[in-house]
């Protein structure tokens, strides 16, 4: 810890920090909001879909590309880059409208989701659609393909502006079901790979029901301690928790060359009550007339937070 | 060049877990993959190396120790591996990635054919112990590995006779875009195929030998038996051609087809069950030519092999030259 003369004073630091985290917030906030309503939009052109994961997930989608990646919009291939990896093909509801968001496909192209000859598959994969770095939807694939590219980032030196390339995997807390989830975990810390972050969202539902009734994979936290990983355990739709989080991994693992998690709790369905009180289901069914109401209750949830 | 078989007693030992096929005598040379490796990558910055702890067991460890900076050790985990390797060619590296075949086409085929051969990711899948070369049983015996990657698309398969194609393969391995699955031979590898007019070319077939009475269609170290027993068959004034096909896929049909479409008999000849792997190929090639010419198979049989010293196995299972030369003598009555 070294200490250097600043010309600003501590108190104006203070209150930089401070505004500084409120525009953060609000910024991820607002993606957050616009995910969702994406997600909600597409859903609605499929008349069904992964839209529960989605919602539960738009905080956390918003954190990482709103606050975390470094990428550039009209150049997905950019070799600096960090690199998001979606392990969780079903997610890419959520993913496309994270990429729509970030500019890196037109918002307009939301609506093909599903379609035939559409860039923008049910199940996420690399080979359709610009800013998807890898083909998710077998479990357990994301975090090998992860500890492989922030192996060859590191050893290739990739570096911008002073910092090297990071790598942010996506995962689903059914994927700790796969044994090859714990062997990229091992690896990872093995490997030492600082530039690592994970982010399990933890929504407690499987296919076939609640984690805790398919296979326990409590206890989470100390089995990712145990394998050398930092990890942190927040509220997932709580913004100010994940960047805190973020910042944390940043600040306390990536220079000990620990490879980090950050375990996210999430509401499936999330933002829309209607859809949060209604009985947990992986392919969660929404009725034509529906669609409409969750728009509504949407927006009155964002912009009660908003004025709050 | 007579191989030894001991048909009566002393009982031969299962020895090491990957025994040499080379015969007594025979010249051989040492660990061809990982010197040729080494070699290429002085020439490709861009060629890394990866195991799943068998670096010392598929020759790997020669390039961890010439190129220590450029070998991850990714531990027994094969998905891993795999999905690693996959990784480390999104970011343009190319990796050479070795285990054993039977872990590689059993144990981690969903991490090979999704992550690596559907984005079409250069990844070189090298595997050890292919088809019957351990006496160590179903557990170690890939005696269907070709099988198992053949209806994998993208994945180019390569099955080296010896030390020659081993050595002339590992650059064109890396130079080729999409991913590569080699059956490799190591430790001290048979040298036969230098003492040809031949070149490894990927996905070319090469005619080794003309012959009049039969063609010898093979791959692998079946090759080097094949050329045997074209000598062996001389002997009982046989004349065999002999085509060596190291590439099963994509299958060079036309060189092939132009070899089996003529009256001698043809024989095709593979380290592998005799299901999915090169029988198969050269007879689905025939049949989609409109061709009625009758192939015959020599091949490992579709079940689980036994345990045992390998010439043991091989004489048991009609690998031998003994056993090729009975079968084609038998065959032309």
């Amino acid at each position: 810890m070294t200490t250097t003369s600043t010309e600003s004073t501590p108190s104006h630091q203070a209150t930089n920090a401070v505004e500084r985290v409120a525009d953060r917030h609000l910024a991820v906030s607002s993606a957050a909001y616009r995910i969702r309503n994406h997600a909600l939009n597409m859903g609605e052109v499929q008349g069904q879909g992964y839209v529960g994961q989605a919602l539960g997930a738009a905080d956390i989608l918003a954190t990482v590309y709103t606050d975390q990646l470094r990428y550039r919009a009209e150049d997905p291939h950019w070799e600096v880059r960090d690199r998001f990896l979606l392990s969780t093909g079903h997610y890419a509801i959520g993913h496309y409208a994270a990429v729509a968001e970030a500019g890196i496909i037109p918002v307009s192209e939301l609506e093909t989701y599903g379609s035939d000859d559409s860039r923008l598959p049910m199940s996420g994969m690399s080979t359709y659609t610009p800013g998807m770095e890898i083909s998710g939807g077998s479990l357990g694939h994301g975090l090998t393909i992860a500890v492989g590219m922030a192996l060859g980032l590191r050893h290739q030196g990739t570096e911008y502006e002073g910092r090297g390339a990071r790598v942010f995997n996506f995962l689903s807390d059914g994927e700790l079901d796969e044994g090859s989830t714990w062997e990229a975990a091992m690896g990872a810390h093995h490997h030492r790979l600082g530039n690592l972050t994970a982010m399990v969202d933890i929504n407690a539902l499987q296919a076939d029901g609640a984690t805790n009734t398919v296979l326990r994979t409590e206890p989470v936290l100390e089995k990712w301690e145990a394998f050398g990983w930092y990890a942190q355990r927040v509220d997932g739709n709580d913004v100010g928790a994940l960047l805190e989080a973020f910042d944390n991994a940043a600040a306390v693992a990536a220079p000990e060359g620990r490879p980090s998690v950050i375990l996210c709790d999430t509401r499936v369905g999330r933002g829309v009550p209607l859809l949060e009180t209604r009985e947990k289901a992986h392919f969660m069914r929404i009725e034509e007339h529906e669609w409409q109401i969750c728009r509504e209750q949407l927006a009155a949830g964002f912009e009660g937070t908003a004025s709050a | 060049m007579s191989t030894t078989v001991a048909s009566t007693k002393p009982k031969l030992k299962t020895s090491a877990m990957i025994a040499s096929f080379a015969d007594p005598g025979q010249k051989t040379t040492s660990a061809p993959f990982g010197h040729a490796l080494v070699k290429a990558a002085e020439a490709d910055q861009r060629i890394v190396g990866l195991t799943a702890d068998l670096g010392k067991y598929t020759d790997m460890h020669i390039f961890a120790k010439a190129v220590p900076e450029r070998f991850f050790q990714m531990g027994m985990a094969e998905q891993l591996l795999f999905g690693a390797a996959a990784g480390l060619a999104e970011t343009g590296l190319v990796p050479f990635a070795s285990t054993y075949s039977v872990f590689a086409a059993r144990r981690a085929y969903d991490f090979l054919c999704l992550d690596i051969a559907e984005p079409n990711l250069n990844v070189n899948i090298v595997g050890g112990l292919p088809g019957l070369t351990t006496g160590y049983g179903p557990s170690h015996q890939a005696t269907e590995d070709m099988a198992i990657f053949r209806g994998m698309p993208n994945l180019t398969i390569v099955d080296p006779c010896d030390s020659v194609d081993i050595e002339q393969a590992v650059p064109q391995l890396a130079a080729s875009e999409g991913p590569t699955y080699l059956r490799l031979l190591r430790g001290n590898v048979p040298t036969v195929l230098d003492e040809y007019d031949y070149k490894f070319e990927l996905g070319k077939a090469k005619v080794l030998r003309g012959g009049n009475d039969v063609v010898f269609v093979s791959s692998g170290l079946m090759t080097m038996r094949a050329l045997q027993a074209a000598e062996a068959l001389a002997a009982h004034n046989v004349d065999v051609a002999v085509v060596h096909t190291p590439t099963i896929k994509p299958f060079d049909a036309s060189t092939v087809l132009r070899e089996i479409n003529t009256d001698r008999l043809a024989v095709t000849l593979e380290n592998h069950t005799v299901v999915g792997g090169l029988f198969e190929t050269v007879a689905s090639a025939v049949v989609a030519a409109g061709l009625g010419k009758r192939v015959v198979p020599v091949a490992l049989p579709d079940a689980f092999l036994d345990a045992g010293a390998l010439p043991t196995l091989h004489e048991r299972y009609g690998l031998s030259v003994d056993r090729i030369v009975a079968k084609v003598l038998e065959e032309l009555g």
